[in-house]
């Protein structure tokens, strides 16, 4: 994730003069291997989750889906989501533009750090807010006299998302602004142009296909995260179980065909916000070459 | 042109984006500042017509937090005694419930998920919140037979015939015998499972602890896998299909055979098990700030009811009311059963000795073997 | 610093700079220092006892060994998808290209539960291993499936921009110059795309590490055989013991911070030769 800009499938790379390409029975077998590996790693677990799904049958997999513990638990997916992604987003183009559009002392630590919650075991980042705002934490007392509820409850699991999605956005944003540089902004600066404006018409044009992939990657985790909400949530049916932890708690009731149904909807989702990447993409790619 | 239409489209998602941070921002501190207003939003709807009639008495919320195994049980419960006390006193009651490991459930309530009941799996998770101040002093004693109002013992769950021959403990410590069940510390039930071995091993060792520990220690050693919960260990068993034999709760027996598959599984009840005695209580700091107290007293009393025992009976759990026990009597198989308090000194004693870091159970597991 | 004077033509560097840092200690600094706060809480002896005994560093060699596997598997492989989608034509080539994202998107209890499901030993391709004897779900190999799974697109999304970005003339030269294919790849390409490809596999080692949805289902869990050290963490929580918990999140989070540290660096030495080329 680190650094990749953007990778557009360009037509360009993979036509080739024969000299420096392999011969067609190299590709073959390279082209074998490559998709194995992936059928064995990824399609397999995918596949896996639809045929467990409707294993026993469409009825079942219609029931789960439309569970009213099912819908709500979608519905807090979703506005845990629409909350995370908006403030990470805004955070990730302030990030980039601070760190890519000026030099300063500590820009490589300040990376570090941003990129910190990617490495953090997500079971330490549900702890660390537990720690912080839950009744036997550092804030815990205060915030009970003052009736506010944070741990186990929607601001916890929004925090706790917001952890796990932090770096996306920024760390899409940080090389493809690098490797942009300032020319763009200073020659629209000695033109005239200011602070927001500047931004809006210059960077923004620039920049966008990276920002709408980091929101988008953002998007497709901050759904997923199981460790780290599992913490937090509470498990209150109906009211802080997100779709992962409605998953297995379905698992947990000995109802593996509805936990693999609701499962084959997160897949769903995946599956949608990866196209509309691709499309993203193509389109990206067109408007470019035009 | 397409560079117009495309940033005026990226503009409407930024301005979208921005006031759904606003929105969102918002949102939190409504949910924040009062505790229950989204989810009893509801139901308030719904319910103001029965009300109008007679008392006005709010709708009220109970959230129930418990361990795993009790899903179904609360599930039957919950609408049994929604309708007996809106019998009784017009209200309505929507209970909610949170489940999960009962080590973890009593921490997320010490950190302040605010349960008005806690139903765990057993005392010493209960004597965790009375430590902190959220229960008063004397909890056990607040309802009848130890504030549990139904109990369980540990049983063998088999494959069909019981190909491996296995009808008492001594049986598990066998070469090639693969036992399955959780791991005691992070399983509530599984420190049910542990306390019976040892209690065997020392009944039949002459109460010699060395002689135990070696017993409880090679059990263990034909422990494939050790998963963190008993539900987990329920689905390593029946769905992975591994080992021969799974320590569980009798009334997870029961279920397993039930949901999974009646003609795979039976039940072989050891000659000596270990009585378990899942307690209740009323978190009392937050029952009192939230102003439920009296509905949740008469949700944990009404457990003892002949309803609410008849309910924990048809779920497996061993009632303790003599009429309903005589009337599912050839349901639960009488046997010789240990108690926790009379054999091992009580939950405190046991957990110090035997589950605590440096304890028996982790000089078990000992590096090189 | 004549360079910097010339930078700060632009606007927003205080504002910007400003709101960076306030919310990542927001989000980020504050809490994780609460780790720091509760660890001190315990005395030394206590610290060192918990973070290091037989159990604890068992854990730690296990979270290790298949997190370093993995990322080994990975990079490997994740070249490989990486160099075939950016060098060969082949039918459904994007669809491929999506897929390498998915392990980012699915939740990590899912992947665990249906990697679980294949691999058990009645599973789909579990039961084809089980009579060579080789076992997958409840083992050491069964973690590190579920880690490569997890760590996958760090590698091919690192490598390919790099790999697409490569100047033919090199290639040309090297050839001109009667180099064979292989000898190129080695000796031209692989320096080239070396410091992404360990970009690549210092993150998914540094997921992997940290990983605990998708293992939990597939470890078994056994003591001192196939516990992780996340899974530790959370049996010090069952155990009320917040402490214990914390001082072990501290030694992962600075092994994940060093890790990450390292990462940079490669980094900057990867943006410090691309500006001189």
């Amino acid at each position: 994730m680190a650094g990749a800009i953007t990778a557009h499938l360009s037509e360009e790379a993979s036509v080739r003069p024969k000299h420096i390409n392999e011969s067609g029975f190299v590709r073959f077998v390279l082209i074998g291997i490559a998709l194995l590996f992936l059928t064995l790693m990824v399609v397999l677990p995918l596949v896996t989750v639809f045929y467990e799904g409707l294993k026993k049958g469409w009825d079942v997999y219609v029931a789960a889906l439309t569970d009213s513990d099912a819908k709500s638990a979608l519905k807090l997916t979703l506005i845990v989501s629409l909350i995370a992604i908006p403030l990470n987003t805004v955070f990730g183009i302030m990030a980039a533009w601070a760190i890519t559009k000026f030099k300063f002392r500590g820009r490589n630590f300040l990376i570090t750090l941003i990129d910190l919650p990617f490495a953090v075991s997500p079971v330490i980042s549900g702890l660390i807010y537990v720690l912080l705002f839950g009744a036997q934490g550092f804030l815990g007392p205060w915030l009970d006299e003052h009736g506010i509820q944070i741990v186990f409850a929607l601001p916890g699991i929004v925090l706790a998302t917001i952890f796990v999605t932090f770096p996306f956005v920024a760390r899409e944003l940080i090389p493809l602004m690098d490797a942009q540089g300032v020319q763009e902004e200073e020659a629209a600066v000695s033109l005239g142009a200011k602070g927001f404006k500047l931004f809006w018409h210059v960077t923004l044009p620039n920049i966008k296909w990276g920002l709408l992939y980091g929101i988008i990657l953002c998007n497709a985790r901050a759904m997923g995260e199981f460790g780290a909400v599992s913490v937090i949530s509470g498990h209150i049916r109906g009211e802080t179980n997100t779709l992962p932890l409605h998953i297995e708690i379905l698992y947990n009731e000995y109802q593996f065909s509805a936990s693999f149904a609701v499962a084959s909807l997160l897949v769903m989702l995946a599956l949608i916000t990866l196209v509309a990447k691709k499309l993203i993409e193509w389109r990206g790619s067109k408007w470019q070459s035009k | 042109m397409a560079k117009r239409s495309t940033l005026k489209w990226f503009s409407i998602i930024l301005a979208v984006s921005l006031v759904l941070t606003a929105c969102g921002s918002k949102d939190k501190e409504d949910k924040a500042s009062t505790d229950k207003s989204t989810s009893t939003g509801s139901t308030t709807t719904e319910q103001t017509t029965d009300t109008e009639k007679k008392e006005p008495l709010k709708p009220v919320e109970l959230l129930n937090v418990s361990y795993d195994p009790t899903r179904e049980l609360y599930e039957a419960y919950n609408k049994a005694f929604a309708a007996h006390w809106k019998q009784e006193t017009g209200q309505e009651v929507t209970i909610k419930q949170s489940h999960g490991g009962s080590g973890k459930q009593s921490l997320a309530v010490i950190d302040g998920l605010k349960a008005d009941v806690v139903t765990l799996a057993l005392g010493y998770d209960i004597d965790a919140i009375q430590n902190k101040g959220l229960i008063n002093q004397g909890w056990q004693s607040k309802f009848e037979s130890n504030s549990s109002p139904y109990t369980s013992t540990i049983v063998f769950l088999v494959r069909k015939g019981n190909p491996k021959g296995i009808k008492d403990w001594d049986d598990l410590v066998k070469d090639g015998v693969e036992v399955i069940t959780p791991n005691p510390k992070t399983s509530g039930g599984a420190r049910w499972n542990y306390l019976a071995a040892w209690g065997y091993a020392l009944k039949h060792n002459n109460n010699d602890e060395t002689k135990a520990q070696e017993f409880v220690q090679k059990l263990y050693k034909n422990v494939p896998v050790l998963d963190s919960g008993a539900r987990g260990s329920t689905t390593t068993f029946v769905e992975r299909g591994i080992g021969d034999v799974l320590l569980a709760w009798e009334n997870e027996a029961f279920l397993s055979i039930n949901e999974l598959g009646p003609d795979k599984f039976e039940i072989v009840y050891p000659s000596l098990s270990i009585l378990a005695e899942p307690p209740v209580a009323v978190v009392d700091k937050v029952a009192d700030s939230r102003g439920t107290r009296e509905v949740s007293e008469a949700y944990l009393k009404y457990l003892y009811s002949e309803e609410g025992q008849r309910i924990a009976a048809q779920n497996y759990y061993r009632p303790r009311l003599q009429s309903v026990a005589d009337e599912f009597k050839d349901q639960f198989k009488s046997l010789e059963l240990l108690t926790i308090d009379k054999d091992f000194g009580g939950w405190q004693e046991a957990q110090k000795k035997h589950f605590a870091d440096n304890g028996i159970f982790d000089k078990i597991y000992v590096p090189g073997k | 610093m004549k360079g910097s004077a010339i930078r700060r033509v632009l606007p927003g560097f205080g504002l910007s700079l400003g709101y960076t840092i306030f919310y990542l200690s927001v989000i980020v600094l504050i809490p994780l220092s609460g780790v720091f706060i509760k660890t001190a809480g315990m005395g030394w002896s206590d610290f060192w006892h918990t973070i290091w005994n037989t159990r604890v560093i068992a854990a730690y060699k296990i979270s290790f060994l298949t997190a370093l596997s993995a990322a080994g598997i990975n990079a490997v492989f994740g070249l490989l998808i990486a160099w075939v989608l950016v060098r060969y034509k082949f039918p459904g080539k994007s669809i491929v290209d999506s897929l390498v994202d998915l392990p980012f998107a699915l939740p990590t209890a899912v992947a665990g539960i249906a990697l679980t499901t294949i691999y058990a030993q009645n599973g789909l391709i579990g039961s084809k291993l089980e009579p060579l004897g080789i076992k997958v779900a409840f083992t050491p190999l069964g973690i590190t499936i579920a880690l490569v799974f997890i760590g996958l697109p760090f590698v091919v999304r690192t490598v390919q921009p790099i790999l697409q970005d490569l100047e033919k003339d090199t290639e040309e030269a090297a050839v001109m110059l009667g180099a064979h294919r292989w000898r190129t790849f080695s000796r031209i390409i692989l320096p080239e795309i070396a410091p992404a490809l360990l970009t690549g596999f210092a993150l998914a080692f540094a997921r992997g590490i940290g990983e605990y949805g998708s293992v939990v289902f597939i470890s078994g869990n056994m003591p001192l055989r196939t516990e992780i050290t996340p899974l530790l963490i959370m049996t010090k929580l069952e155990q009320f013991d917040y402490a214990g918990a914390t001082a072990i999140a501290l030694v992962m989070l600075v092994f994940s911070f060093i890790a990450l540290l390292i990462i940079n660096v490669l980094q900057s030495r990867i943006s410090k030769r691309t500006t001189s080329a």
